[in-house]
């Protein structure tokens, strides 16, 4: 029985949008009233997770859209303008083609691993998103290790692929499958180490912590750790299999790459994967590198899992941009480029966050003071790494073709045919002599 | 929000749901079939090995490429190390001194390893 305080005070903190907390703490005390506890922990899991699906599972239908929209508006075409206002209702139309279409086989697959892999690559994708904090404390799983476990999840993604690719028995798929396989390994380090400096700095390994850590501070860490920044956000382009970093899936070189053999909505499944990835992974980067729910002050009083929308949105938006304006990097660029440069340069900056920050704990300097200082020593010192590569990796300048020289041969048209034919002497060469 | 075992039960949780996720569309396609709606007409030409037209020549299945594996090896090496790291950074509001000399051997020890590789051209893509 609920009277009608008790009512108004369940409204009240329902209708506090700003903080899903609230509801959380509602339904567990709720049940505890009369229930066991695991169930009130059971029920708060499920309604996490269904509460992930339907952040997902629309927003994929809208970010196919989305993404095809942008990218042919760099392109300068229309993109998709028929099917419903604006072309919105385009993406619905392509699931239920895609439903609707035959799932082939082929005939020297290896059945089991060939059929496992459209559902096992959500897997990950979906995992990393219940230690994203939404506001405050506010994920499916608040971990104390939210980073580790954002890394080795994600790193399960490879494993997929290659099963994906190993089962098709088909070369393209195998190919696209070991360059997934190497390249994803590859920028993993470059991943590891722009995180580690993050976790030096702050300090902590909860990803919330982190925005905090950021929050406490007033400061966002693209500002303190700008190399970081971009070397996180090249590797996790690189580990989506986007375009500047897609030669896993290369079109004109290895048809589809790892997902060759799929048709029907099992392509589907692979074509929404990498969407729903990418939204994630912006969402990551909005977080460790932009703050996350935080926003000066302002998550005060806009919900702040709008505020975390929105950053994901600006960099889901940098993430197409760079899509659709760079070209595709061959293997080896992408490889030397990863071990070469991303790697030397994220290294160099863990030992600047580890000094930094023993030099803060230990001189117990004020925040405000030496946090400015230091941003704009990294700023100066990522700026000198990216002049350096620069330097280092420009490509040699063209060289002008050698002139082409007849050494007495019938080549070269009319004119030359004359002046062979009035030597005296006989050509090096004869075509068709005996 | 403290018991550290209840958020891994969510994320079990979660996990169970992320399998199902994808499940659901390709349930629907089956159904699709059973309703009569989605064709399946398999025949030799297509379901055999695509490779743009023309038929498959030898196992897929060899031998690959030794390089892959090297860059495999090198991953390893690194990652593990790195890894070390993580903790030591946590940790460093109490080892302050001795935990930063402690880092910076372990990372120079990492980056002489980097130069060792890079001048042996274990990372030159051949």
């Amino acid at each position: 029985m609920t009277d009608l305080a008790q009512l108004s005070n369940v409204l009240g903190a329902w209708y506090d949008f700003r903080d899903l907390n609230n509801l959380q703490r509602l339904i567990t005390e709720w049940i505890a009233e009369w229930g066991p506890d695991w169930l009130a922990s059971i029920v708060t899991g499920v309604l996490g997770a269904l509460g992930i699906l339907a952040v997902i599972g629309p927003t994929l239908l809208i970010l196919i859209w989305v993404e095809r929209k942008v990218i042919s508006r760099f392109q300068q075409r229309y993109g998709p303008n028929r099917v419903g206002p604006k072309g919105l209702l385009q993406p619905v139309a392509d699931a239920v083609k895609l439903i609707l279409k035959e799932q082939l086989a082929p005939r020297a697959a290896d059945k089991l691993i060939f059929f496992l892999p459209p559902v096992l690559i959500f897997v990950p994708g979906i995992l990393i998103w219940g230690v994203l904090p939404f506001g405050p404390r506010m994920s499916v799983a608040d971990l104390n290790v939210g980073v580790l476990f954002l890394l080795a999840v994600s790193g399960t993604a490879v494993l997929v692929i290659f099963m994906a690719g190993w089962s098709s028995n088909n070369k393209y798929a195998l190919f696209g499958a070991m360059r997934a396989v190497a390249m994803s390994i590859s920028y993993e380090v470059p991943m590891v180490l722009a995180l580690l400096t993050l976790v030096v700095f702050s300090g902590t390994m909860s990803v919330n912590g982190i925005v905090e850590w950021q929050q406490q501070e007033d400061v966002i860490f693209i500002l303190l750790f700008p190399l970081s920044a971009i070397a996180f956000f090249f590797a996790a382009s690189a580990e989506l299999n986007r375009t500047p970093a897609d030669i896993s899936e290369a079109e004109s070189e290895i048809v589809a790459g790892y997902h060759t053999e799929y048709s029907g909505m099992r392509f589907g499944l692979f074509y929404a994967v990498e969407l729903g990835n990418t939204l994630v992974v912006s969402g990551f980067i909005a977080t460790f590198f932009l703050g996350g729910w935080w926003l000066w002050g302002l998550d005060q009083w806009v919900p702040s899992w709008i505020i975390l929308l929105v950053k994901t949105g600006a960099v889901y938006f940098l993430l197409i941009w760079t899509r659709g304006t760079l070209p595709r990097l061959r293997i080896d660029q992408l490889m030397s480029f990863c071990w070469k440069a991303l790697v030397p340069a994220t290294l160099l900056f863990v030992v600047v966050a580890f000094v930094e920050r023993t030099l803060l704990i230990s001189e117990g300097w004020d925040t405000t003071v030496a946090l400015p200082i230091m941003a704009v020593f990294n700023i100066a010192l990522t700026l000198g790494a990216i002049m350096l590569f620069a330097r280092v990796a420009r490509p040699a300048p063209l060289r002008r073709p050698a002139r082409i020289r007849m050494a007495g041969t019938e080549i070269g048209g009319l004119r030359a045919a004359r002046q062979v034919a009035s030597r005296t002497e006989e050509p090096q060469f004869q075509v068709g002599g005996d | 929000m403290d018991n550290v075992l209840e958020q891994y039960g969510h994320l079990g949780i979660l996990l169970i749901f992320a399998a199902v996720f994808p499940s659901i569309p390709l349930i629907a396609s089956w159904a699709m079939f059973k309703f009569g709606l989605r064709p399946r007409l398999p025949n030799a030409i297509k379901s055999d090995t695509y490779e743009c037209g023309v038929e498959t020549e030898g196992p897929t299945w060899v031998q690959f490429n030794f390089r892959y594996y090297l860059v495999a090896l090198i991953f390893v090496l690194f990652d593990v190390e790195v890894i070390f790291l993580f903790p030591l950074a946590v940790a460093l509001d109490s080892v302050v001194v001795t935990g930063l000399v402690a880092a910076l051997i372990f990372i120079a020890v990492l980056f002489l390893g980097l130069v060792y590789e890079w001048r042996r051209q274990a990372l030159e893509w051949r």
